[in-house]
């Protein structure tokens, strides 16, 4: 009874927020109430990475039933290496960097596109097929090592300003942006009224197809900016620095209340999921408890949440 | 354009062909393959070559083949490769010492594959995110039983795996018979034609007085049973356990499906397609080493000839249409 009654109060992007809530309090009353700040502070540094990238993972799952980038976490990885050899660990090529990072997240998103339209490929087939190619150029470009960031990108990620990170809070304006993007912009309307019906979007003189690029282009790029901002942050390109940014960025959007069958998302929700993600591996870990325990309780948790979410979205 | 297809275009002129020009894509592409690789190494055309070349094949055959299952209800295994790697571990660590203990654990993970997938249908959850789920716990599971790799296979077991039939090598026979059967069962027999319906047009078949729930069940305790067989076969192949064996097997499997003619709409897939892709899928590996592609570049190669076939996919259903 409780629970269908707050079903009624809690829009389904708030369920993330409240397990990240719910993982926070745990993790406090366990360690103490010294390192809550610190959990938190972690949390949002480490949750920042999961909502640059999942905001574009969201784009493009509201594009429509099916639409989904499986090449997230190669072009993070490619991008990350390609912006830290043009950089060579110079400071004064920062910019350049970044440039180099974008552009390639712009092109692996083009492509992805190109292969969906023209081949009539499903998004899942084009974008694995896609991500294999961009895993092979970045393990030819790098290898085995780690490629090391420049002095002024490991500042910039770990910068606080006034006891505030500043990455957290320019992904939050980040997030703010997507929401009015979403909300007001008519590239936002056009990407949602696709995704709810192609037919009727084309018929209603939207033109899908620029609307579908412009998304996976967009896709393509916040994973490419996650890559280069990440290898600041965890200092330095590595080969398998993607590999849980997959399975994530899929999640922390449909967690976050986006739904799988397009024309509907939601840019606070990744927010409240990515947070509830980083909270919940932290709190698994000060239970020290066993990885297969810890992998076991987040399926679980996985589970429960999209079942909780789920009615709530249909009603 | 768009690349969904829109719904006149499926009832193509001459159905039947373009049915037979879906399957015979990933054939086309598995014989080509074949036929540089011999040319080649003409020495590999041989019992022993064929053998070699597609050692690898069954555990790929069979995963592939369960993610058909849950593709043709209009769903997604995202689960697949870890319940693979879960079958694995259970199998050396129980099928040896206590066979009961190990064909009750077959059971009971069965039972609860199945029974995700009535939740799924039940609570009408999106399968993508169920089954990601699903796959933490059953490597949780694995990772608990054997949390680092070690074990051994049953000697019988990998005993069968490097028998050697006559007339061709086991992967062969094995390919073979399983997509008979799957083209028996699923494309050619009445009960197919209702597990098909079940995922391009529930409704239809619900209102024939079929039980979805009945069909959903059954159809994901099958798929649940061909994961098993995968983990088997796989084990006798690497006569050891690890949990992270065979995470590729998830996506490999959806690609397998797609590259035989299936669709992600429900309804449409072939067995036949299906073995025949993931046939090419796991010759693709031995065709790169053969070319003397560089490791570093065999991944993208992967994804290029991926790429090449489904155009080939194209091309056929424009001459077609």
């Amino acid at each position: 009874m409780n629970i269908a009654r707050m079903r009624l109060v809690l829009p389904p992007w708030a369920y993330g927020f409240v397990a990240a809530f719910a993982m926070w309090v745990a993790t406090t009353a366990y360690s103490g109430f010294v390192n809550a700040g610190a959990t938190l502070s972690a949390a949002l540094a480490f949750g920042a990475f999961s909502v640059v990238i999942g905001t574009g993972q969201m784009l493009v799952i509201a594009s429509g039933p099916g639409n989904i980038d499986l090449s997230v976490a190669s072009v993070l990885t490619l991008a990350a290496y390609v912006s830290m050899t043009a950089m060579h660990e110079q400071s004064g090529l920062l910019l350049p960097g970044l440039l180099a990072a974008l552009g390639i997240g712009a092109v692996a998103g083009a492509l992805n596109f190109l292969a969906i339209a023209a081949l009539r490929l499903p998004p899942i087939i084009a974008t694995l097929a896609w991500s294999f190619v961009y895993q092979s150029v970045a393990f030819n470009l790098g290898g085995e090592a780690t490629l090391k960031p420049p002095g002024a990108l490991l500042w910039f990620t770990v910068q606080r300003v006034g006891g505030v990170q500043i990455i957290p809070v320019a992904v939050i304006v980040m997030t703010v942006v997507a929401m009015i993007l979403l909300r007001r912009l008519v590239f936002g309307r056009h990407l949602l009224a696709t995704g709810q019906s192609e037919r009727a979007a084309y018929l209603a003189g939207v033109e899908v197809g620029h609307v579908r690029l412009l998304a996976y282009v967009l896709c393509g790029t916040l994973a490419a900016l996650t890559g280069f901002l990440l290898s600041g942050f965890t200092g330095g390109a590595a080969l398998n620095m993607g590999d849980t940014y997959l399975t994530e960025s899929i999640a922390v959007v449909v967690l976050g209340g986006t739904s799988v069958a397009g024309g509907q998302a939601n840019a606070v929700g990744i927010w409240g999921a990515a947070l509830f993600f980083n909270l919940m591996a932290t709190m698994l870990n000060t239970f020290h408890l066993e990885a297969g325990v810890r992998l076991l309780l987040t399926g679980v948790l996985i589970l429960l949440i999209v079942t909780i979410i789920t009615p709530a979205r249909t009603s | 354009m768009p690349e969904a297809i829109p719904p006149g275009r499926s009832a193509a002129r001459r159905p039947w062909l373009r049915d037979a020009g879906q399957v015979g894509l990933p054939i086309g592409a598995l014989i080509i393959m074949l036929a540089i690789i011999f040319w080649i190494r003409p020495a590999a055309f041989s019992y022993f070559g064929f053998t070699l070349l597609f050692k690898l094949a069954t555990p790929l055959v069979f995963a592939s083949l369960s993610q058909m299952l849950i593709i043709m209800l209009g769903d997604i295994d995202l689960s697949n490769g870890s319940f693979v790697g879960l079958i694995n571990c259970v199998t050396v660590l129980y099928l040896q010492s206590s066979p009961g203990v190990a064909v009750l654990i077959y059971v009971a993970t069965v039972t609860a594959y199945a029974t995700f997938g009535l939740v799924i249908y039940l609570r009408r959850l999106p399968s993508i995110i169920v089954t990601l789920g699903m796959s933490f716990i059953w490597l949780g599971t694995a990772v608990i039983l054997l949390p680092s790799p070690g074990g051994s296979a049953p000697e019988w077991l990998s005993g069968f795996m490097s028998w050697r039939p006559p007339l061709a090598p086991l992967p062969i026979w094995i390919a073979i018979l399983s997509a008979l059967a799957g083209h028996f069962v699923i494309s050619r027999s009445s009960y197919g034609a209702v597990l098909r319906g079940a995922g391009a047009s529930p409704r239809a078949v619900q209102r024939a007085d079929w039980s979805l729930v009945g069909i959903r069940l059954a159809t994901y305790a099958a798929a649940g049973l061909l994961a098993c067989l995968a983990g088997l076969t796989l084990t006798g192949l690497t006569t050891s356990g690890d949990p992270n064996i065979a995470p590729a097997y998830t996506l490999l499997g959806v690609g397998a499906v797609i590259l035989g003619g299936g669709s992600f709409t429900g309804g449409v897939v072939s067995p036949i397609g299906t073995v025949a892709g993931a046939l090419t899928l796991s010759l693709a590996g031995s065709l790169l080493s053969f070319l003397q592609i560089p490791p570093t570049w065999q991944i993208g190669s992967q994804g290029v000839i991926l790429f090449l076939v489904l155009a080939g996919r194209v091309l056929i259903s424009e001459r077609t249409v």
